[in-house]
This record gives structure tokens, sequence and C-alpha cells, in this order.
């Protein structure tokens, strides 16, 4: 692999990560903002999967196909479950930010993304490094999306959005994360999405909805 | 000295032929859509020269006037017709080197679209009507939105080859083939796309073919023109359309162009290149119409602020995800 194709498929992938992420602020349909998260998982994936392939390291291209398996198909399962099993007409989460100040605030924190990280990019200015600012912008749209949506579901995405985010930071700063600390991170977050498919079930057995917004008072 | 007169004389040749092709060519460019549209939904259409024919026949029809409005109605179709037909003379379509060429920067064509979307939108003020009212507002708001969004993308664009000239950034992208595939051109292209939809009042922003006025929005403005002004107006808002559709085709594909020195057999290619090009285009828009539903009204802000976001993400992935062979 040349120079130029590592750094034109790692802009690629950085930038329909980050792509992804945009879209993700912009649907509001549950399934459609489940399906977005697959295709985020697999532009994770594509990460050290051409780093492995560039430095001919298989440990990297292994780390890669464990992150395609759980983030792009195995999470999304799980989560397109919690979601298809809501009646027809909740599948709609109504934000509390509309759409049009929610993609503004996403321009804004983009560039403040950008701002924050060019002391890192400075540190060692390498095609890995000079993406950072992509992953480090979807921390933060992940963080926006968790606090303003009201579905568990929706909430459930930016969680997992938040470690998407974080997993690739990783992965294009130190050039490499060991087998086993990402096979331990990725364990946490199926349990955490394990157990907030089973919340979901529960509160909507109880409460009749997953609306977090009308869940403010004490049932008797 | 016989050279750079044989420049300048074979680019005011180049530049005169892009207006008169913008202007026999735009009926025919709105024609062939409305063609594809008609066949694609299983209907015969009007054929090509359908536009033409319209235009024909209302420019023989008596100028009517109404009651109340004052020369801002009268002179608006000529303000916008004429903004157009200054920016086909001015944007690199047919040779890069045109005698206007220190013009051709982004922000002065951006600025005499704008012109033109303000004349007509006072024309609709001046009416004194409450449909002219509304379509002037619906345009202004979208236009508010969409002015920033054409700004930033070509902006993006501009940013590989360090100059906003236009018919620097084509002659830049002619050059380096592989620009087109980095995530900035790709973001810019569909924040263009979708600007192009919204400011030539196509679907899914605007249906040019409602007969429902509380749908309008650019047919809402010049409900009250009559005659050889409507026809005017029609013709404006068809070359409007082409120019643009011209010049994201030379932006995104600029092969063909004759280049700042044409030679005599350069020019006639670089006519054909860009019939074709637009000619694609056209189609494709067509095609995708078919598919597409208008949107409700309060959605297209929606709409738009993404087109903003993802020129913006253009142009930070333009300056931040440049190649070390810069």
């Amino acid at each position: 692999m040349t120079q130029a194709t590592y750094n034109g498929v790692l802009n690629l992938a950085a930038g329909a990560f980050l792509l992804a992420a945009v879209l993700i602020v912009w649907r509001r349909e549950l399934r459609a903002i489940v399906v977005l998260l697959a295709w985020q998982g697999i532009a994770l994936a594509a990460i050290p999967v051409t780093e492995g392939i560039y430095q001919d390291d298989a440990a990297l291209i292994t780390v890669g196909v464990v992150v395609l398996l759980l983030r792009a198909v195995a999470l999304p399962l799980l989560l397109i479950r919690a979601v298809g099993t809501e009646p027809q007409e909740r599948r709609e989460s109504t934000p509390l930010v509309n759409t049009t100040a929610s993609l503004m605030i996403t321009a804004a924190l983009t560039v403040l993304a950008y701002a924050v990280t060019r002391p890192i990019i400075a540190l060692d200015p390498s095609p890995a490094t000079r993406a950072v600012p992509a992953a480090f912008a979807v921390i933060l749209i992940a963080v926006f999306v968790m606090v303003s949506r009201r579905h568990a579901v929706s909430q459930a995405v930016g969680f997992m959005m938040l470690d998407n985010g974080i997993a690739a930071t990783a992965f294009l700063i130190t050039a490499g994360v060991p087998l086993i600390v990402e096979l331990g991170a990725s364990l946490d977050v199926m349990f955490a999405v394990l157990v907030l498919g089973l919340l979901t079930g529960h509160m909507r057995r109880t409460f009749g909805g997953t609306d977090l917004d009308q869940l403010r008072e004490l049932r008797g | 000295m016989s050279s750079t007169t044989g420049l300048s004389v074979l680019s005011v040749v180049a530049t005169a032929l892009q207006v008169l092709a913008v202007l026999a060519g735009a009926p025919l460019v709105v024609g062939g859509m409305r063609q594809v549209r008609a066949r694609l939904e299983g209907r015969a259409g009007g054929g090509i020269g359908q536009p033409w024919r319209d235009l024909r026949k209302q420019m023989r029809k008596q100028q009517i006037t109404p009651q109340g409005t004052t020369v801002v109605f009268g002179l608006a179709p000529a303000v916008v017709a004429g903004s157009t037909l200054l920016i086909a003379a001015i944007v690199p379509l047919i040779a890069l080197g045109s005698p206007l060429d220190p013009a051709a920067d982004l922000f002065g064509v951006v600025g005499l679209l704008f012109l033109g979307t303000v004349a007509l939108t006072l024309a609709g003020l001046d009416t004194g009507t409450a449909f002219g009212g509304m379509g002037s507002s619906r345009e202004i708001t979208i236009a508010a939105l969409v002015e920033p969004t054409i700004l930033l993308a070509v902006f993006a664009l501009s940013v590989p080859g360090h100059s906003a000239n236009l018919a620097a950034i084509v002659s830049a992208t002619a050059n380096h083939p592989g620009q087109l595939v980095s995530p900035g051109s790709l973001l810019a292209f569909v924040a263009l796309a979708i600007v192009v939809t919204a400011e030539a009042g196509r679907l899914p922003v605007d249906n040019p073919s409602t007969h429902l006025e509380l749908t309008m929005i650019h047919e809402a403005m010049v409900l009250e023109y009559a005659g050889p002004k409507l026809a005017l107006v029609e013709w404006a808002s068809g070359m409007r359309l082409t120019v643009m559709l011209a010049l994201v085709a030379n932006l995104f594909l600029p092969w063909g162009i004759a280049g700042a020195q044409p030679s005599v057999l350069a020019v006639p290619i670089g006519l054909v290149a860009i019939t074709v090009k637009v000619a694609a285009l056209a189609g494709v828009l067509a095609t995708c119409e078919v598919f597409l539903a208008k949107l409700r009204y309060f959605r297209i802000p929606e709409l738009l602020a993404g087109s903003f976001l993802l020129a913006l993400l253009a142009v930070t992935a333009s300056y931040f995800f440049a190649t070390p062979t810069n």
C-alpha cells in the first residue's frame, strides 16, 4: 500500500465516520439512526485495518475485524431488536433541541474539536494524527446527542457513538491498541447495551413507553 | 504581440458564445427536464421545444401592469435576466480565460445571484397582494440560508488551489483529478447539489409545476406578471438553472473546457463538452425529482442547515486533510 493510498483511505474513513455522526443528529427515525450507527462501525473498523495493512501488523487487522463484528453487526442488531418491538407510531424520537439548531450546534462542536486538537497534531504531524479532529468531534457530537434526545434508544445510540469516537481517537493517536485492551473495552460496551436493552423492555412493560421525559413522577 | 491579440479575440469569441448558448439553451434545458419527467411518469410530454413555444406565445401578448405597482415591479425582470447573463459571461463555461476574468471571483458571482433573487423578491412585495408577500418572504428565507452554503462549498474547492478565482479552481481540478475523491470535494458536491435545487426552485424545495398557490415559493412572487415580462421572468429562471448546472459541471468535471489561450478548434469542443455535461446533469436532476416529494415548508430550513453543515465540514476537511504533496 503506497503512502498516497494510505492517506486517501484513512481520510475517507475518518470523513465517513464524522459524516455518520452528523447524519445521526439529522435523522430522527429510530431505525435509521441504528443503521447509521452500523455504518459508523464499518468506518471505524476501516481505520485499524488500513493501519494494519500499511504497517504489516496482523494484530491490528485482528483488532479491526473484532471491532467490525462487534460495533457494526452485533450491537446494532441488539438495538434494532429494541426498536423493532416499538409500536408503529413511536418510531420517531422528538429531540429537545429542534433539528436546525442541533445542526448548527454540531457545526460549532466540529469547529471546537478542530481548535482543541491542534496542539495534539502539532506534537506529531502524521496522516493518522491529522484525522484525530474528526474522531474528537464525534465524541463531542455523541455527548450532545445523549443530552438532547428523549427516547431511550436514541440515548443508547449516543452512548455507543461516544464509545466509537473514543476508540477511533485511540486508534489514530496511539497507532494501534493491544488486542486485550480492545477486547476489554468492547466487553464493557456490550454489557452496557445488554443492560440498556433489558431496562428498555422493563420500562415498556411497566410504564407503557420509553419516553424518558415522561418518567418524571413517582408511581404509587 | 500578435499572440496576445489572438488570445483576446478568441477569448472574446468564447465568452460571447457562452452568453448566446445560455440564452438559446436555457428553455431547451427546462424543456428537456420536463420531457424526462414526463417519460418517466408514463406521459407523452410536450417535447423539448415547448418552453420556446410558450415564450413565443407570451411575447405576443399585451403588456398588462397591475395598478399601484412602481418601477421596481417593472424593472425586476430585466435585472434578473441581466444579472444572470452577466454571470454567464463571467464564469468559465467554454474557455478558462475570459476578458472578465479578474471579476470571476467567487464572491462576485454569489453576489450577482443574490442580486437577481432580491430583485424578484422586491417585485413580489411591490404588488401588494397576499400571495406576492408570502412568496417573497419564503424566497428570502431560503436565499438567506443558501448563500452562505454556496460560498462555503466553493471555498472548500478553492482551498487546494489557493485562489478564489473560478478559472483557477477549474484548472486546479483539471490538473489534479485525484482531489475529486477527497472528503472535502465529495462533501462540497453534496452541499452544492442541495443548494442548486434550492436556488433554482426545484423539488424537494419547490415544485415548479404546482398550481396550488399556498405551496408556491417562486411562482407566488411572479403571479402578477403577464405577457412579455412574464416571458422574460421565466426565461431568466431557466437561465439561472442552466448557469448553475454548468458551473457545478465545470467545477467537478472540468475536462473538455478550452484553456486560457484557446485555439480555434478548442472553442467548439468546449461548447460541445459543456452542452453534454449540462444535458447529463439536467437529466439526472429530473430523474431524481420523479422520486422525491416536496418538503413541507418548515422542514426546508432543516435541509438547508444540513447542507450548510456539510459545506462547513467540506472546508475543514480541505484544510486539515491536506496531503503531504501540497
